[in-house]
This record gives C-alpha cells, sequence and structure tokens, in this order.
C-alpha cells in the first residue's frame, strides 16, 4: 500500500495525545489512590491537557488532506453500524470533547481536581476506544493479510500509548519533577510491550502466504500465468493507492531504523533516567526519537501490506 | 439478497483485446451520469486518468505451448460486496432491486477505504472530481425508455465486437446470462474470499473443426451420375498451383 502522509501523521499524533490524556490520568489516579506521595501540580495537567488536545487537533486537521472531499467530512459519522472508520469518527471528537473538560476542570483550581478525574477515567476509555477504532479500521481490511489481525489494534494501543507516557515523563521533568520517574517507568514498560507487540507482528507477517494467486485472480488453473499487458500505458489511481514505490534498498533499511528509533534509544533513554544516571529531562530527547521512529514505523506499516489487486497490475506496459 | 442481479457474463474464449468495450464505456460514461471520467495531460509525458473497465493481456504456459488470454476487468457487482460496508457516509450502496453496485457521488468523500476493501482494484478515485468512481453497468442507459429496447445494454456490450460479453439478470436461470454461465463453464474471480462475484467469466475452450475427405470432394456432385467426374480432378493443378500469385 502506499504509504500516505496525511494517516501517517494523524495515526502517531493522535497517538500521542492519547497516551499522553492516559499518563495525566494515571497520574492523577495513582494520587487520588494514596499509592503516590504527592498530587501533581495543577500546570502539569493543565499543560498536558493543552499538548494533548494539540496533537490530537493537528492529527484532525492531517486527516482532512487525506479526503478527496473534506467539506463532506461530517457525512463520515453516519454508517457507525458498519463502518469503523465512522466510529473513529465520531470517537476522536468525543475524546478531544473529554480532553478539553478535563484541561478545563483542572484549570478552574483544585476543588474540581475530583471531577477531573471522573472525565479523565471517561476520556481514558475513550482514548482506547479510538485505539481500538483506529487499529480495527485497518485490521478489518480482510485482503490485506498483514493488518488482519489482532495485533494491529493492540499494536496502535501500545505504540501510541508508549509515545504519550514518554511525553508525559518528559513533561513531568519540567512541571512535576516527582512524577517524572514514576512515568518514564510506565513509558519504559510500554515502549518494551510495543516492541514485543510490533516484533511480533512482523514475525507473523514474514510467514504470511497470499491467499490469492495469479490463478484465482483471473480464473486460470495453469502453473505457469505472465501478465503481458496491464490494459494501459499511463498511470492510474491503481498504480499509485497500492503500491509503495519505494525501492527494495530502503524497504529494507526503514525497518531497522525504527526499531532503533521507537524502541531501543528511547528505551535506553528512559531507563538511564529511571536509573538515576541521566537527568529526567532526556525523556523530552527520547519522545523526540520515538515520534520519529514511529513515524517510519508507521510508513512500513502501510508499505509492507501487500493488496491482492497487485496481481492484476505486474506489467508495467 | 437482491431479487434481481444484473452482471456481466465475460467470454474469454472469443475476446480479442480489442479494447472497444474500455472505450465505449469511457465515451458513454465520461459524458453520462456517472461522468466525467477525467484525464490528466492525456497528451503530455505521463499522462494518466480514470476508467471503469480495463482490458487486461495475460500469457499462460511456456512457449511454444502458449495460449494469449485477454482479459476484461470491471467492478464485478459482488452479492456480498465488501467495499459497502466500509464506507463511512453511506455513499457506497447495492441496489435492492438489481443489485448493481453504485457510489452516490454527493455523498463520498473521497477517503478511498472502499477501494481498500475491493480485492479487485475495481474503484478509482477520479483525480479531477475527488471521488470513488466505479463500473455503474451503465445504469442511466439500461432503463432509458427513451433508448430503443436493443440500446438498453451496457456501453461495452453494444461496442464488442465479437460478443464477448452478455448482459443479463443472474437470479433468472432462463436469461442467456445464466445460461452461458450454466452450459458453458461460467466461474468467478478470487472466490476465496467469498465476494459472490456477480459477474462471471467463461473458460477458454478448444474448438476443433472436423471436415471429413467427402465434405471436401463433394461426393454429391450431380455431374458424377452423369458420369463426368469433378473437374479439375483432386489430384491435377489447379488455379493457385499455376497462376504467380
Amino acid at each position: 500500500m502506499h504509504p500516505a502522509i496525511s494517516v501517517i501523521l494523524l495515526t502517531t499524533l493522535i497517538g500521542a495525545g492519547q497516551g499522553l490524556l492516559m499518563a495525566l490520568v494515571t497520574v492523577q489516579a495513582w494520587a487520588w489512590l494514596a499509592l503516590r506521595p504527592a498530587p501533581a501540580t495543577t500546570a502539569f495537567y493543565l499543560v498536558g491537557s493543552l499538548v494533548a488536545l494539540a496533537l490530537l487537533a493537528a492529527g484532525l486537521v492531517a486527516s482532512f488532506f487525506h479526503l478527496g472531499r473534506p467539506e463532506r467530512a461530517w457525512r463520515a459519522a453516519a454508517q457507525w453500524r458498519t463502518s469503523w472508520l465512522s466510529r473513529e469518527v465520531i470517537v476522536l471528537p468525543a475524546f478531544m470533547g473529554a480532553v478539553a473538560l478535563y484541561g478545563l476542570l483542572h484549570g478552574l483550581g483544585a476543588p474540581m481536581a475530583d471531577a477531573a478525574l471522573a472525565v479523565g477515567l471517561a476520556a481514558s476509555v475513550l482514548s482506547l476506544a479510538l485505539f481500538v477504532c483506529t487499529g480495527m479500521i485497518y485490521a478489518a481490511v480482510r485482503f490485506l493479510a498483514e493488518w488482519h489481525t489482532p495485533l494491529t489494534p493492540l499494536n496502535y494501543t501500545l505504540l501510541g500509548s508508549a509515545s504519550g507516557f514518554t511525553l508525559a515523563a518528559a513533561l513531568a521533568a519540567a512541571l512535576a519533577p516527582p512524577h517524572a520517574g514514576f512515568l518514564a517507568g510506565w513509558a519504559l514498560a510500554l515502549t518494551l510491550a510495543g516492541a514485543a507487540g510490533r516484533a511480533a507482528s512482523l514475525w507473523r507477517n514474514a510467514r504470511l502466504v497470499p491467499r490469492s494467486t495469479l490463478q484465482s485472480a483471473i480464473g486460470i488453473q495453469h502453473p505457469q500465468i505472465v501478465q503481458t499487458s496491464r490494459g494501459f500505458t499511463g498511470g492510474a489511481f491503481n498504480l499509485r493507492e497500492f503500491f509503495h514505490g519505494a525501492s527494495p534498498g530502503t524497504m529494507r533499511w526503514v525497518m531497522p531504523a525504527f526499531a532503533v528509533l521507537a524502541f531501543a534509544l528511547p528505551a535506553l533513554l528512559l531507563g538511564l533516567a529511571l536509573a538515576g544516571r541521566a537527568p529526567p529531562a532526556l525523556a523530552a530527547i527520547a519522545f523526540a526519537l520515538q515520534y520519529a521512529g514511529l513515524l517510519a514505523e508507521r510508513w512500513f506499516f502501510f508499505a509492507q501490506a501487500n493488496h491482492p489487486q497487485n496481481l492484476y497490475y505486474q506489467a508495467v506496459h | 439478497m437482491s431479487k434481481r442481479q444484473l452482471a456481466l457474463v465475460i467470454d474469454l474464449n472469443v475476446c480479442v483485446g480489442c479494447h472497444a468495450c474500455v472505450t465505449s464505456c469511457k465515451e458513454w460514461n465520461g459524458a453520462g451520469a456517472a461522468g466525467p471520467m477525467s484525464d490528466q495531460q492525456p497528451w503530455g509525458a505521463d499522462p494518466s486518468g480514470t476508467f471503469f473497465n480495463r482490458v487486461q493481456t495475460f500469457e499462460v504456459g511456456e512457449y511454444p505451448n502458449t495460449q494469449t488470454v485477454h482479459f476484461p476487468k470491471s467492478c464485478l457487482h459482488c452479492e456480498e460486496p465488501p467495499c459497502v460496508p466500509v464506507c463511512p457516509t453511506g455513499a457506497s450502496y447495492k441496489r435492492e432491486e438489481d443489485g448493481i453496485v453504485l457510489v452516490d457521488y454527493d455523498k463520498c468523500i473521497g477517503c478511498k477505504y472502499c477501494s481498500w476493501a475491493c480485492p479487485y482494484g475495481a474503484r478509482e478515485v477520479d483525480a479531477q472530481q475527488k471521488v470513488m468512481k466505479k463500473c455503474t453497468l451503465c445504469v442511466d442507459r439500461i432503463y432509458d425508455a427513451r433508448l430503443p429496447e436493443a440500446d438498453r445494454l451496457p456501453a461495452c456490450v453494444k461496442a464488442c465486437p465479437t460478443s464477448a460479453r452478455i448482459f443479463g439478470d443472474i437470479h433468472d436461470p432462463q436469461s442467456a446470462a445464466s445460461v452461458a454461465i450454466r452450459e458453458h463453464g461460467g466461474y468467478a474471480l478470487m472466490p476465496e474470499w467469498g465476494t459472490k462475484p456477480a459477474n462471471h467469466y467463461l473458460p477458454r475452450r478448444i474448438t476443433r473443426m472436423r471436415i471429413h475427405d467427402d465434405e471436401l470432394l463433394r461426393a454429391d456432385n450431380p455431374l458424377r451420375v452423369e458420369g463426368h467426374p469433378p473437374r479439375p480432378a483432386p489430384d491435377a493443378a489447379t488455379l493457385d498451383d499455376v497462376a504467380p500469385w
């Protein structure tokens, strides 16, 4: 599949925003349960909510660039009974509203903190629902075997959460230092879990056998079939949308690149910060590296998916 | 399941790969209700365009034992269309009355999700109108009472010079399309996905002409009765043997 920049930005930006909100709520919930010594400052929650909202809004803006007719985007909420895309279109604004309310209640001061926690827990549920919707948009397309697995929504959840908690650890280093280590621990665990989930999907994808063949595509049962003409010499949507167009060399280096950027380096930096061998502010660098790595990871997610329609478009003339 | 299911049955045994169906489709639908089917830089270095129908060519077998198969490909109007439920706006739909799968251009937001959910690559975004397009089975033509009855057929069917395209209701066992599927081994593409394509394809068939000697020698030549053998005699030189061409 062709990796569209708009969708890569959408899924990575809202993933970080969703994870960040859940990180804020985690800090607050742990403090409420008296599992943490001190509640965090209002500034931490307020800035955190605003950053999460900005990430979500940026993702929403990016998504419009994926549409041919963005002025009709409101229509996309109609088919929530059957379409995961429609469900995502409903859950994303609902989640953004909950994040805005969460930030607003924190902005009103300490008396509203418990109300904010209740809203935050609801927002966390919406955040998880949004991860499932986003992941299922891909996992529900049974023709794309690389995506058609429960690992897809699982990895969207783990990778988005990891980047959000890493960002929260960076924010805490500046605004709520007592909680920076706590969040770095969460971020490290989620990064490692994300690495395991993504490794599992890569391992699975390397062993897939395509269900459709050239024989089933044209219904001729002969072992040797070669396409001599795809029927046209010019360009077509079928060539632009379903082929990534990158060289085999690029495909080889992107995977190790995101393995290092999204998982290995952030895990190392977060581990060092946790062990007290590095300043907690290193989490900011960890987030920057991880986000860049997740952009590459998302590009690879699309590029690796092989659509059966490509069987009909093998000849270049 | 819709009551009627209109479909095309494409006979690969007689398709000669002339692309008349491609050009007539483009001509009709480019100007009709399903249009425009825009082209980008049609005379430039890198032309591109929207088509509802393509004719592809495959070589089957190993030289010299090969068959060249011309393979027209368009929307198959599946009975279980996977492209319809994924549409977030309801722009993609399957008509209850005749099973045609259509896109409402006024509702389509151009998200391309339905094209991902079609294993056949039958849907194309029009680069000018920015909405998803696909074969309509010429829905604006087949019901047009202003046209003579003989013209109420998809443009591709009308254009095919070898009658390789049969149009009809495959839920009616007596239709020409159903008879062709039943009697000539009609099959569906990629049956492994359970999409139940309405369009079917008829396989290549080896047809041999059997000619007996008496058919060439005119055993019934009335001259024989008169005692005059046919001339020239079978072993004598013919005009082809003596003429300089």
